[in-house]
């Protein structure tokens, strides 16, 4: 995994609540048997229209957001289907974080394992950092996760919480199975404990 | 050690309570010359001394603890791990690139569902991307030594269908599963969640999970359900209630006098909705009913394993006072027969009612509202009724078991679809079908002019060709109205099995309280 320390990028704000992920990625491109591509079909629906063409209203295809890696957006970032494809769209497409007063869970999850920033500000914050960057053309953002804070270039500062342990994993680029596997002895004397039930074992496989 | 035993001791009943250390509570149960004798089977979830009161949640979570790592997060087991075709080729990728091996073959359980067709088994795959896909399972269950229920497989369904009705899924369970409904499996008293791919290959390989705890959350519903007022409605009415993000963080305990009326069926329903207000988990403490449609089945304990495993599910449910992050209450005499009018499941109205007025709303919900209005070509005020739908979908891992499809039959008993409706039954497995085609309610449904389809997710997310077309109007018994969800610009209304089985009828919306049922 490819270690998160501090990340200064241009800064898009969808200003939508609830982005779920059928959104992000829609179901007809989680057939692909890879983790790569993902990026092109990032906001399908909402980014092209049923033929094909540019919706040129979309905010990622507005010439002031080209290129950013940072994804503003309203409440409840990444709910519903549990697709990690969600994940490698938005990081395939260029971003590196998403910052939002909340997120679902999984959407969480699924981010802290590939490397991805889910970034938690509180409502008022994220409503001015909505208001700054529709106002400057260019506006960038820095995400520092040694400090856990979020900062700009005209005094905006604010501190994000983030568990511990994910933190260190994303500052190091931990491979979480290695660190749980460095308590093999535990699993072993776990599984010696509570054995797997017959009947699964019957006829196996 | 001893030292923190010996505080543990001299602490109140407080702090003992609050005791979250399996290290340290082992250590108490091993001292503890009562404890110590009493090694069978039931002691499992029942450890007077440990902590006096716990929840469902926290008896599951602490029996599953591996290990504790300082400054980490706690390593936990898995009971059972169910695969699918669509989020497990990465992780078996992953397996290969990293040179590892499953763990524990027996305890993953894999088969197809979300791609495939429902048309009739043997019609070959045009979806070449999707033939691929299911071709990867096949081929990494071989590599890997995993059982699989394959396209031909008389036990093949919906993963969250084929679980439960195989007897897989059991009280006191850790399960997991890379899809989001894994919530489902929590109506016996297991602890299941969703987890995405990266996790799936974390299973795979360790047959553990790295987990923060999660907070816990009753939802207390009082009183009784009206007739015609299924699981689905209360599952409605609470997200309506709590919001699609209500329960975020959170495990949810349904509990309460309404809930204990549920049949197993009716608890899945619920429990599956669990994720669409944002809690990975939903739970119902295991009774005689849980135990009733667990016995007998195929991968459940057999003779004397049975009577031992009853004993210690008996000592799961939540203790007389132990007390949760956060309760909710619920009046059961309150709900009715939901609709959803948006675009997501939060946004829902009582079949008699309307579509919000915009300018009634608060300021911050008001642009998702017309944002999700303009979508589903509706206007504020509204009445529900007056809703004219162009397809029905009736099946899911919400609502397409043998309880389901009876229910939608006893509705379409006698009458026709609807001139302008398309509708069709989807059972949530093999199994089911086979059931159901016992009964003859396939007949009952064909005769009605419903369309009666092999199993699968089929529509409730439109990865196989079952889809809406632009614009279509769906009245459909699964879990999201997402835009685009079952087909790109299709709109999507969430109902119960009967609430869609009156609409494709009627062709719009109607109160299946008034429904006249023909014998």
């Amino acid at each position: 995994m490819k270690p998160f320390r501090t990340h200064r990028g241009r800064v898009a704000p969808l200003e939508r609540v609830n982005v779920d992920t059928d959104q992000i990625i829609p179901k007809q491109f989680l057939k692909r048997i890879e983790r790569t591509g993902f990026g092109q079909f990032l906001f399908y629906d909402w980014r092209l229209s049923p033929d094909g063409k540019k919706n040129a209203d979309f905010i990622l295809d507005q010439p002031s957001y080209q290129g950013a890696s940072i994804l503003l957006a309203g409440k409840n970032f990444g709910c519903g289907s549990s697709r990690e494809h969600a994940v490698w769209a938005l990081a395939d497409f260029g971003f590196r974080a998403v910052i939002s007063s909340s997120f679902a869970d999984i959407f969480a999850n699924n981010s802290s394992k590939n490397g991805f920033l889910a970034v938690r500000l509180d409502e008022g914050e994220v409503a001015e950092l909505m208001r700054r960057s529709r106002e400057a053309n260019d506006y960038h953002l820095t995400i520092d996760l040694e400090q856990s804070e979020v900062r700009d270039d005209q005094g905006f500062r604010a501190k994000f919480p983030m568990d511990e342990f994910v933190r260190h994993c994303l500052l190091n680029g931990l491979d979480d199975i290695g660190l749980t596997l460095q308590h093999e002895a535990e699993i072993g004397a776990y599984e010696a404990r509570h054995a797997v039930p017959v009947a699964l074992l019957s006829s196996q496989p | 050690m001893e030292a923190a035993i010996r505080s543990w001791e001299g602490s109140s009943i407080a702090v003992r309570r609050a005791c979250r250390n399996p290290v340290l509570c082992d250590r108490l149960k091993r001292r503890c010359p009562a404890l110590g004798l009493r090694t069978s089977y039931s002691n499992v979830f029942c450890n007077p001394l440990m902590a006096a009161k716990r929840t469902l949640f926290e008896k599951i979570w602490q029996r599953h603890l591996v290990a504790q790592p300082a400054g980490r997060s706690p390593i936990l087991y898995i009971d059972l791990h169910l695969v699918h075709e669509v989020t497990s080729p990465q992780a078996f990728d992953g397996l290969r690139a990293s040179g590892r091996k499953l763990r524990q073959p027996a305890r993953t359980v894999a088969t197809v569902d979300h791609n495939i067709p429902t048309e009739p088994r043997g019609t070959p795959i045009t979806d070449a991307i999707a033939a691929k896909q299911i071709a990867a399972l096949q081929s990494n269950c071989k590599e890997f030594g995993v059982r699989l229920f394959d396209m031909d497989s008389p036990d093949q369904g919906i993963v969250h269908v084929i679980g439960p009705e195989l007897g897989l899924t059991q009280p006191g369970m850790t399960i997991v599963c890379g899809d989001s409904h894994t919530s489902t499996h929590g109506a016996f008293g297991a602890l299941a969640f969703g987890i995405g791919t990266s996790e799936v290959e974390h299973v795979l390989a360790t047959q553990c999970l790295a987990q923060q705890t999660s907070k816990t959350m009753k939802i207390d519903v009082r009183g009784r359900l009206e007739e015609g007022v299924t699981a689905k409605d209360l599952a409605l009415g609470m997200i309506g209630q709590i919001g699609t993000d209500g329960a975020t963080g959170y495990v949810i305990e349904y509990a309460g006098e309404a809930v204990r009326g549920l049949s197993m069926e009716g608890r899945m329903t619920l429990c599956n909705m669990s994720i669409e207000a944002g809690a990975r988990a939903g739970m119902v403490a295991p009774d005689e009913v849980t135990y009733a449609y667990v016995k007998g089945k195929r991968f459940a304990p057999q003779a004397d394993e049975w009577r031992k495993a009853v004993e210690c599910w008996r000592g799961l449910p939540t203790d007389e006072g132990a007390s949760f992050d956060k309760v909710v209450e619920i009046d059961a005499a309150q709900l009715c027969p939901f609709v959803t009018w948006g675009t997501n499941p939060g946004m829902v109205a009582p079949v008699t009612g309307r579509v919000p007025e915009v300018r009634s709303l608060k300021e911050a919900d008001r642009r998702a509202t017309e944002l999700a209005l303009q979508y589903m070509g509706l206007e504020p005020g509204n009445r529900i009724e007056d809703i004219g739908i162009d397809r029905v979908f009736i099946g899911s891992c919400t609502n397409s078991r043998l309880e389901d499809l009876r229910a939608a039959a006893r509705v379409a008993k006698g009458h026709h679809v609807s001139p302008k409706v398309r509708a069709m039954v989807v059972p949530g497995s093999q199994r089911v079908k086979q059931a159901a085609e016992q009964e003859g309610l396939h007949q009952i449904f064909l005769d009605a002019g419903f369309e009666w389809r092999e199993s699968g997710c089929s529509m409730c997310l439109g990865m196989n060709p079952d889809i809406l077309q632009p614009g279509e109007r769906c009245a459909s018994t699964s879990n999201r109205n997402f835009e685009g969800r079952q087909g790109r610009g299709g709109r999507t209304h969430l109902v119960s099995p009967m609430m869609a089985a009156a609409a494709a009828i009627t062709g719009h919306f109607t109160d299946i309280r008034n429904w006249e049922f023909q014998s």
